[in-house]
């Protein structure tokens, strides 16, 4: 990382307008009607459990589930420029944590923050020793979290193989609501704070800090930016939002098993932010409906992300932000 | 604004169009029951089997519950109803058993899961079935715990593994009343519910547990247990392993020239692939037990007879002999029983019928078995025979 010459950001990588270059001048092509966007968007998440019936609308609540753990990922990835392979395995103990202490009685809104604590606890103590080394290392350490995880919960973990079946959260009787609504408006309110918190987190001096080191890790040194403990800052952060969304998914599925959080999970989520796009709210969502819907990974699934990164290599947020200036262009 | 908001969520959500559920307003006594999926011509059922994955051999179930009820349909349905029967793939997964069967209840609408294969998934998708209050019935899986009252949606339907266990050890105490036996078993709770069942029915007699070698469904082979077992010089093996296992024990045992112990094979392995596998050399002598006919022994069965010519119209690509598409048809068999007798046509009324079969007769059970249930007897089959292979197919002893 530290030994790749100097050549900063370029045009059109898809990236959100980086706060390093907040005085400078940004000259990149960004979608031009962002606010009009989200506030459709707002609108129409909320409009969602009273238009869609149940099981689509449980496939929904699994897509907000995945934007949250992305969000998390990107700032590892997509600002951060290093891989995780881990975010499966912290996405699990989010879960499982969830999971026990739900079978053992706790309240289901105790469960979010201690799922929240366990997963930066992890994420500190594997991500610290890791990205003092450069970023293929944290590649590595954290795949072999991915691979030691499932084995280690089906041993020790309440349910072992068998997994293990919780309640899920049940409305309020004042509300009227569904079971499912509820616990769908449960999960898009916590994925509309991850959201507004990590746009706070990316314009703080951290994630200045993250996207100079991944710029050039040399120059930003020179300024006096700390990388590794910057980046294990960052990573266990992004570790905290995956613990937080596996934590959201049992809320969800009622239902954990250590198969569902194998590695093949983590390489769906690295993929799924690769193909909706790095560094952009639109390409995690986008990669959430990709991991949501993907098929098991396979030979359709395998060509299907190599055709997107052929034709989008800054995945489909990249090609979406480009259109509105091709079509202008067109016109006379 | 925001308060104006709230108030229309408030209201919308009141009028959820899709989620209208069928509800019952008679006749008296059935008033408020739910009956999704279910009218007086039809009837839709689900269930979820591993057609992919490890256990994809017992796949096969499925094609003989599919065929027992495209049979029932051209002779005019069950109880008038025409049965449309749904499949799906959960690769032997818990996680993925659970999402079809809210795929299948949610947006298929099914009246009823008609079985879920194997301990794992049926556990799992038990505490779905219970919060959305649909019956899941007659279970693939022999484990004691689909008999617990706090799930009352949940009721199995072969024998249970104590049952079993209890079965080897009243034959081992008729006919070597002071064996020693060596138990390989699969350290889950399929493994450890017959394992400890046989435990209890053998202790204060003289046969006696000699050595016992757990495996974990993710182990490669057992040969390091098997080799292990050997050197207790056991009378008696009983194999508790599935399909995979139980078949390199029976290499194993048949390789091993030096222990020659009798073989017992627990009934969940007794499948056409393991038989095929091991070859008919191998498992000369191997005492098993079974509860349904077998298709190839009672070939001249009428009953039989009926199921081979049914599978062979309906389901072409299913083996008419193969036990596992036998125990389908044999189990669809015992549902429609119960869809037969339900009182009110609802959920609630498939399972008070479920729950209340009175020594129901199936062709295709062995004769004197007969599907029973009651009050305080959530178990419907109970009754196994001990079979031994001869030749070429099993022999009862």
């Amino acid at each position: 990382m530290s030994a790749r010459p100097a050549t900063g950001l370029r045009a059109g990588t898809g990236h959100r307008r980086p706060a390093v270059g907040q005085y400078a001048g940004d000259r990149r092509r960004a979608w031009p009607y962002p606010r009009t966007t989200l506030g459709a968007a707002a609108a129409g998440a909320v409009a969602v459990p009273f238009l869609v019936p149940p099981y689509p609308l449980h496939q929904v609540t699994l897509v907000l589930v995945y934007v949250v753990a992305l969000l998390g990922l990107d700032l590892v990835t997509g600002h951060g420029g290093l891989i995780s392979l881990g975010h499966g395995a912290f996405f699990g103990v989010g879960a499982y944590t969830a999971a026990i202490l739900l079978s053992s009685g706790a309240p289901y809104p105790v469960t979010l923050p201690a799922a929240g604590l366990v997963a930066y606890g992890l994420g500190h103590a594997f991500g610290r020793p890791a990205v003092r080394l450069s970023g293929l290392y944290l590649a590595v350490v954290t795949f072999a979290v991915a691979v030691a995880v499932p084995p280690l919960i089906r041993r020790l973990a309440p349910g072992g193989a068998m997994g293990l079946p919780v309640r899920t959260p049940g409305a309020p009787s004042f509300t009227g609501l569904d079971d499912d609504q509820w616990v769908y408006l449960l999960v898009l309110a916590v994925a509309a704070a991850a959201f507004t918190l990590m746009r706070s987190v990316i314009r703080s001096s951290l994630g200045r800090a993250l996207v100079a080191l991944r710029a050039d890790a040399g120059a930003a040194e020179l300024l006096g930016i700390h990388p590794s403990a910057t980046r294990a800052h960052a990573f266990a952060w992004s570790a905290v939002y995956a613990g937080l969304a596996g934590c959201l998914f049992t809320w969800t599925t009622g239902f954990v098993a250590p198969e569902s959080f194998t590695v093949t999970l983590s390489i769906t989520l690295l993929a799924g932010i690769v193909i909706g796009g790095l560094g952009t709210v639109s390409g995690a969502v986008i990669g959430a409906v990709v991991v949501t819907f993907l098929p098991a990974p396979g030979l359709v699934s395998g060509l299907a992300l190599v055709l997107v990164l052929a034709v989008a290599p800054h995945g489909v947020t990249g090609l979406v932000r480009r259109a509105p200036a091709f079509l202008g262009r067109r016109r006379p | 604004m925001r308060r104006l908001a709230l108030v229309a969520l408030l209201l919308v959500s009141a009028c959820r169009p899709t989620s209208a559920e069928v509800v019952l307003s008679g006749p008296a006594g059935c008033a408020g029951q739910h009956a999704d999926g279910l009218t007086p011509a039809t009837v839709r059922v689900g269930g979820v089997y591993p057609l992919s994955g490890p256990a994809s051999a017992y796949g096969a179930v499925a094609q003989g519950v599919s065929a027992y009820f495209a049979w029932a349909n051209t002779r005019g349905g069950v109880a008038g109803r025409q049965v449309e029967f749904l499949v799906r793939d959960d690769g032997y997964q818990p996680a993925r058993a659970v999402e079809e069967a809210r795929r299948l209840v949610d947006s298929d609408r099914v009246f009823a899961l008609f079985q879920t294969l194997g301990t794992p998934s049926t556990a799992a998708v038990r505490a779905y079935a219970d919060r959305r209050k649909v019956p899941q019935l007659f279970v693939a899986s022999g484990a004691s715990e689909w008999g617990d009252a706090a799930y009352p949606w949940t009721i199995g339907f072969q024998p249970t593994y104590a049952a079993e266990a209890r079965v080897y050890a009243r034959h081992l105490l008729r006919t070597r009343p002071h064996a020693t036996v060596a138990v390989l078993y699969q350290n889950d709770d399929f493994g450890r519910e017959l394992l400890t069942a046989f435990e209890d029915a053998v202790a204060g007699t003289g046969v006696q547990v000699v050595a016992r070698r757990g495996y974990e469904v993710m182990d490669a082979d057992v040969q390091a247990q098997m080799a292990g077992l050997a050197e207790s010089g056991a009378g008696v093996f009983l194999n508790v392993g599935t399909p995979k296992f139980a078949a390199q024990a029976l290499a194993a045992d048949a390789a091993m020239t030096t222990w020659n112990p009798l073989h017992l094979l627990n009934g969940v392995a007794n499948t056409p692939s393991v038989i095929a596998a091991v070859g008919p050399a191998a498992l000369r002598d191997v005492l098993t037990t079974g509860f349904y006919k077998d298709p190839v022994t009672w070939e001249t069965d009428p009953d039989v007879r009926t199921f081979v010519s049914a599978v062979r119209r309906h389901v072409p690509d299913a083996d008419p002999a193969s036990s596992q598409v036998m125990f389908g048809w044999t189990s669809a068999a015992a549902f429609a029983a119960a869809l037969e007798r339900m009182e009110c046509p609802s959920r609630e009324g498939l399972m008070a019928a479920a729950r209340d079969l009175r020594d129901v007769e199936i062709g295709t059970l062995l004769p004197g078995i007969t599907v029973s249930t009651g009050p305080g007897d959530p178990y419907p089959v109970e009754d196994l025979r001990v079979f031994r292979f001869g030749d070429s197919g099993w022999e009862a002893v």
